[in-house]
């Protein structure tokens, strides 16, 4: 467990040096208020922002960049109240540099290979040719918010960020669409699916083989990792006579966390660990499945803890455990989201330095060994990442099953 | 700072998309994963540890047995040590026993022997007395019917003559 919080320290400082790098970054490159990317050749005067530059790389997309211009199209899936469901591959947006893409489908416009929607009712549907994008700042609640703009004819249309769940709160809320489409995120997903179910299906054919017999291959890989996830987490949390009804679902969930940690360092592949939504709908599968699993003794304890005085228990106790019934997925949600995304924003930044280099490349002698540096430090980041994938699934698997310990533990008094 | 959270740092909202597709792609893992591979392999698993555990049990077992059937055998030898040691008593008692019997059985047959031995040398003796007596009689006889013979002669001669007779009687 030192290890694990050493390099939690690790990565909390390297967090907070990003913080620092990132505002300098953003202080630096103050970009003026509004200016237009246009889509003519040769025209292409941006500048490079690191902390957006980072931020883009862990969001979800609607499209997967390879390189260049060159982008695998993904189903697009959208819903808009008042028009309806629009289904199309996104390759229809006909994007190109930077992901922006040259039509606007029904109101949907791509923008850095994110859908978007022209809320603007005056806007027609169908196919329309667009000139480009435009950024700016609007007053919204008495605060100064980032917004882009398609261009039409000469004419600027607000585009709509899909809605989300948050009310607001972090910046998002009910917008004019829904986007249900099978993102790069959820693509990812479905790849390590697949790929896991056909490995696993690999180890257990292996087992059919070698009935009896030693383990070989995939299956003698493998074996050590299931064997350690039951007998140093499954057993000793929950129970030699228990764990054997939660065993499945530890190792699922620890095989779909690290499959998509790993992937996850891939260049090509999504951000899905790092991406609250997947977080919070594991936690909250799991806290279901803890709770539901819960027995009496669980539900005295969190209720009615025996054995403490009425008071205690009215004003301190219960509220407090019936806090934790909430708080135990919410630190599961947090603690995997945010060890991956700064993680993939640590190295994004790292690799962004050689950018930075090259761009202000004054002198070719600090520019070199800027990016030798960048470059090291970006390996040191890319073996921390690794290490964080395997510790962050095994901490997840490990907690889940010390909470469904708690909640079947029988009374020993 | 804040702008830049508020507007790029998308992945901290939750989505309806996302969530959707995580809560399809998970269930479906699960369910997938835990029958078609986690449920074979927790049970090849536990089959094969079982196995282990049987073939170690039963490992201990033979070698239980081994050690009991050495005993036993040491058990077996030293019973056959003694039985071997009773039997060989009872042999030379038996064979000391033998002995004093054929002694005293010789010796008997001996006594036997001796005693119709002497009982047979008595009767021979007597035999012969009676014989020496019978010829002692017939030579009397004898004597007496040449000295009968004679007694027409001379007193004087006769018992010269008798003398004589007597003389050669005694020296036969």
């Amino acid at each position: 467990m030192k290890k694990i919080q050493f390099f939690k320290v690790l990565m909390l400082a390297l967090f907070v040096s990003l913080g620092v790098v990132g505002f300098a970054q953003h202080g630096e490159e103050h970009q003026p208020a509004e200016h237009a990317e246009k889509h003519e050749a040769g025209k292409h005067e941006e500048e490079f922002n690191l902390a957006e530059e980072a931020l883009a790389h862990i969001a979800n997309a609607n499209a997967i960049h390879v390189f260049g211009d060159f982008y695998i199209p993904l189903p697009a899936i959208l819903y808009a109240p008042g028009h309806g469901w629009s289904f199309f591959m996104t390759s229809k947006f006909d994007a190109h540099h930077h992901g922006n893409g040259e039509k606007a489908i029904d109101h949907y416009v791509m923008k850095h290979g994110v859908i978007h929607r022209i809320a603007d009712e005056s806007f027609p549907y169908g196919e329309v040719a667009i000139d480009g994008f435009a950024h700016g700042k609007i007053e919204k609640d008495g605060k100064e918010k980032d917004v882009a703009y398609a261009v039409v004819n000469g004419k600027q249309y607000l585009l709509d960020e899909k809605s989300t769940l948050d009310g607001g709160m972090l910046g998002g809320g009910k917008t004019s669409y829904m986007d249900f489409s099978l993102s790069k995120g959820a693509f990812t997903m479905l790849l390590v699916l697949l790929l896991a179910f056909w490995l696993f299906r690999a180890v257990a054919k292996g087992y059919e083989r070698n009935k009896g017999k030693a383990p070989s291959g995939v299956q003698s890989l493998l074996e050590p990792v299931i064997l350690f996830i039951r007998d140093e987490v499954a057993i000793p949390f929950i129970g030699k006579d228990k764990y054997e009804r939660y065993f499945p679902f530890l190792l699922t969930l620890f095989f779909f966390i690290l499959g998509l940690n790993l992937i996850g360092q891939f260049p090509l592949a999504g951000n899905v660990t790092g991406n609250f939504s997947f977080t919070m709908v594991l936690a909250i599968i799991t806290a279901l499945y803890v709770n539901f699993s819960g027995n009496k003794n669980y539900w005295e304890h969190v209720l009615w803890m025996p054995g403490v005085p009425s008071v205690l228990k009215v004003l301190i106790l219960t509220p407090v455990e019936i806090l934790g019934v909430f708080i135990k997925p919410f630190t599961l949600m947090l603690r995997l989201f945010a060890n991956i995304a700064a993680g993939h924003i640590v190295l994004v930044a790292f690799v962004g330095l050689i950018f930075i280099f090259g761009h202000s490349g004054q002198s070719m002698a600090g520019a070199g060994a800027g990016t030798v540096m960048a470059f090291l430090l970006s390996m040191f980041m890319m073996a921390v990442e690794l290490l964080v994938a395997f510790v962050q699934a095994f901490v997840f698997t490990l907690l889940a099953a010390a909470y469904f310990g708690a909640a079947t533990e029988e009374a020993h008094h | 700072m804040e702008t830049i959270f508020l507007s790029g740092f998308s992945v901290f909202r939750p989505e309806p998309g996302m969530i959707l597709w995580a809560l399809v792609f998970f269930l479906t893992f699960w369910f997938l994963v835990g029958k078609f591979a986690f449920k074979p392999i927790t049970n090849a698993l536990k089959t094969r540890e079982q196995s282990i555990q049987d073939a170690l049990d039963e490992a201990k077992k033979a070698r239980e047995e081994i050690q009991n059937m050495k005993s036993e055998n040491e058990k077996l030898l030293a019973q056959a040590a003694q039985e071997r040691a009773v039997i060989l008593k009872e042999a030379k008692e038996m064979k000391s026993q033998i002995i004093t019997e054929a002694q005293d059985k010789a010796k008997e047959e001996a006594q036997k022997i001796i005693a119709s031995a002497k009982t047979e040398i008595d009767s021979q003796k007597n035999a012969a007395i009676a014989e020496v007596r019978n010829n002692v009689g017939g030579l009397a006889i004898e004597i007496a019917e040449q000295v009968l013979r004679k007694q027409l002669g001379s007193d004087a001669e006769q018992k010269a003559f008798v003398q004589k007779l007597v003389d050669n009687a005694k020296l036969n």
